[in-house]
């Protein structure tokens, strides 16, 4: 399992109706590394995080995650497996409390998911370790407030803290800094980095800044197709990227500085 | 506890204290025996509605096929009530298992739609078969003795096991909601994408609750053949299904107790009204829905139980 790639697609497509989503895209993602994947609005991105954890079906093409082929199975299999993904928008359980948005995860792993005999209480020693891992996104304050109280910033750690509870190898965070002020943007940013110990991450990203401060490596889409792949040094020096995306970045940073 | 907490405490005592001597206030008891079967009808519909967020529209094919299926074993096999009523929920069981594999697949109205068709379908095998009577349904049933020991002749005996099987099933729906599994069905209706990201087999817990929510159904079905001595057509009519999503709305979906009370509120009004406007009772039920629906958004325990929330804060 030491392979030195956790992800590989190879010819990867999607079309809706025609209209080419994701085109042929071949993709190798280094075990522990965090991997940027970045492009214009509409280039794919999203459905192509839709492709990898099975909530859209390929029209061509496969995927292999840790040396097995994983084109065909079901998104709960693909989860069970290791790649768990967040949402562009916050995905969380917004009428349970922090705490059991968390414990939610966690319960997966005791197997009495389907025994509805049981009390409630059967999950409270989970309550810890739930606890810990809010701490490490700094919401052990609000572990009993209902989700659906915290702010958006608050939600996307709450998001990142349930994904860690399954101990991902492979996570994917679909712009975990959209929408967010400066603040929150540095915080979720080095908890990004923080979490990544161990484990390897795929992220789309839009933020410049983000990406180049913690990125190993990125990856450029544009019209569903790569039309770049490196060190974010390199890429960003690519005259296709520039033109494609980079000039409205630069302006974009310019407006943020 | 907090204070509502206590409150639901004081008010669900008040009202088995209330349920345990209703005969002694002159309450007929067949009537509270008939409004039970269908309180619990609605909190089994409220399992998959309220609590799974699934909307089925053919809820009345487990309901009449489970007093069929008593019936008929009661009166031609000569089975004791307890192991009739037990039949009738595993029969009712069995269809939601398949009725549920199939509709589960589809999501929102077409999962409504197949329930709906389904339970055409076992309309028309009822209307059909020979051991449902047809058109004059099943008729007779006796009550017997339960266990062949305790004869449920006489009302009073019938009512306190319609009480306790009433008391055991509303024990066992809040155990089911807040256990694990119940967890996880919570996780599908706030959010399925993420429940499903997180590993969890959605449609298996989909198809569980189905099946929970359907044999429940079965077992208030089965409870009112044994309690009215009859099972007939409209117990599996589509209007049946209608009517336990109508109850079930106007005592608030999602809440524990309010189908309970929106079933009461509608056998009460058909009680009353049936002798003296006839089948207007149908308008005036739905009358008072459209304005519940309109003035109470949650159903009359929802927003009984928000205003409390508010109060407290
Ligand atoms: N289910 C669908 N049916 C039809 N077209 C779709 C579907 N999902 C996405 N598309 C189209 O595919 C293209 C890529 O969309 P996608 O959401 O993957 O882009 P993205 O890179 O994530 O964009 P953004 O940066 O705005 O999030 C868009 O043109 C979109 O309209
Ligand atoms: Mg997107």
């Amino acid at each position: 399992m030491s392979a030195e790639y956790i992800l590989e697609t190879r010819g990867l497509s999607k079309e809706f109706k025609g209209f080419v989503a994701v085109n042929s895209v071949d993709l190798k993602v280094q075990r522990g590394h965090i991997h940027a994947l970045i492009g214009p609005n509409g280039a794919g991105k999203t459905t192509f995080f839709n492709l990898l954890t099975k909530f859209l079906l390929p029209t061509r093409g496969s995927i292999v995650f840790n040396g097995n082929d994983i084109t065909t199975e079901a998104p709960a299999q693909t989860a069970r497996r290791g790649i768990v993904r967040s949402f562009q928008i916050s995905a969380v359980f917004p009428h349970m409390t922090v705490l059991e948005n968390v414990r939610a995860a966690l319960q997966r792993n005791l197997g009495t998911s389907f025994h509805f005999w049981k009390p409630e209480s059967t999950l409270f020693h989970l309550h810890d370790r739930a606890r810990q891992l809010l701490a490490e996104v700094d919401l052990q304050d609000f572990a009993d407030e209902l989700t659906v109280n915290l702010p958006y910033g608050r939600k996307r750690a709450l998001e990142l803290a349930t994904t860690l509870a399954l101990e991902p190898e492979l996570m994917l965070l679909d712009e975990p800094t959209q929408g967010m002020g400066h603040e929150d943007v540095d915080r979720v940013t080095q908890l990004i980095k923080k979490v990544s110990v161990g484990r390897t991450i795929l992220m789309v990203e839009h933020n410049m800044n983000v990406v180049s401060s913690i990125a190993d490596r990125i990856t450029v889409l544009q019209r569903g197709a790569i039309i770049a792949d490196g060190p974010y040094a390199e890429v960003s020096k690519n005259p296709l990227v520039i033109e494609a995306y980079m000039g409205t970045v630069d302006t974009a940073l310019q407006g943020a500085h | 506890m907090t204070k509502a907490a206590k409150l639901i405490r004081v008010t669900y005592l008040g009202l088995l204290i209330l349920a345990l001597i209703a005969p002694m206030l002159g309450l007929y008891p067949v009537f509270v025996m008939k409004l039970l079967c269908f309180a619990l009808f609605a909190c089994a519909f409220n399992l998959l509605l309220g609590f799974t967020g699934l909307l089925s529209f053919g809820h009345a094919a487990f309901f009449g096929s489970a007093a069929y299926v008593t019936g008929w074993l009661i009166k031609s096999q000569h089975f004791t009530p307890e192991l009739g009523l037990l039949a009738g929920a595993l029969a009712s069981g069995l269809i939601g298992l398949v009725v549920g594999a199939v509709a589960i697949r589809r999501q929102g109205i077409y999962f409504a739609m197949i329930t709906l068709a389904i339970a055409q379908m076992v309309y028309f095998v009822c209307l059909q078969v020979p051991f449902t009577g047809g058109e004059d349904g099943l008729q007779g049933v006796p009550r017997g003795a339960l266990f062949g020991l305790i004869s449920l002749e006489s009302d009073t005996a019938m009512y306190y096991l319609v009480v306790a099987i009433f008391v055991a099933s509303f024990l066992a729906i809040t155990r089911i909601v807040s256990s694990p599994f119940g967890q996880v069905l919570k996780m599908i209706r706030e959010n399925e994408p993420r429940a499903i990201s997180l590993g969890y087999q959605v449609d298996r817990y989909k198809l569980l609750a189905f099946v929970l929510s359907a044999a429940l159904a079965g077992l208030a079905g089965s409870l009112k053949t044994l309690v009215m001595g009859f099972a007939t057509l409209s117990d599996v009519h589509w209007s049946m299904s209608g009517e336990v999503i109508l109850m079930t709305l106007l005592g608030g979906v999602g809440t524990f107790f309010g189908p309970a009370f929106g079933a009461g509120i509608v056998i009460a009004l058909q009680n009353m009204l049936a002798d003296k406007v006839g089948s207007w009772v149908t308008v005036i039920i739905g009358v008072i829905f459209v304005l519940c629906v309109l003035a109470f958004r949650k159903g009359i325990v929802g927003e009984l139980q928000a205003y409390l929330r508010r109060r407290q804060r």
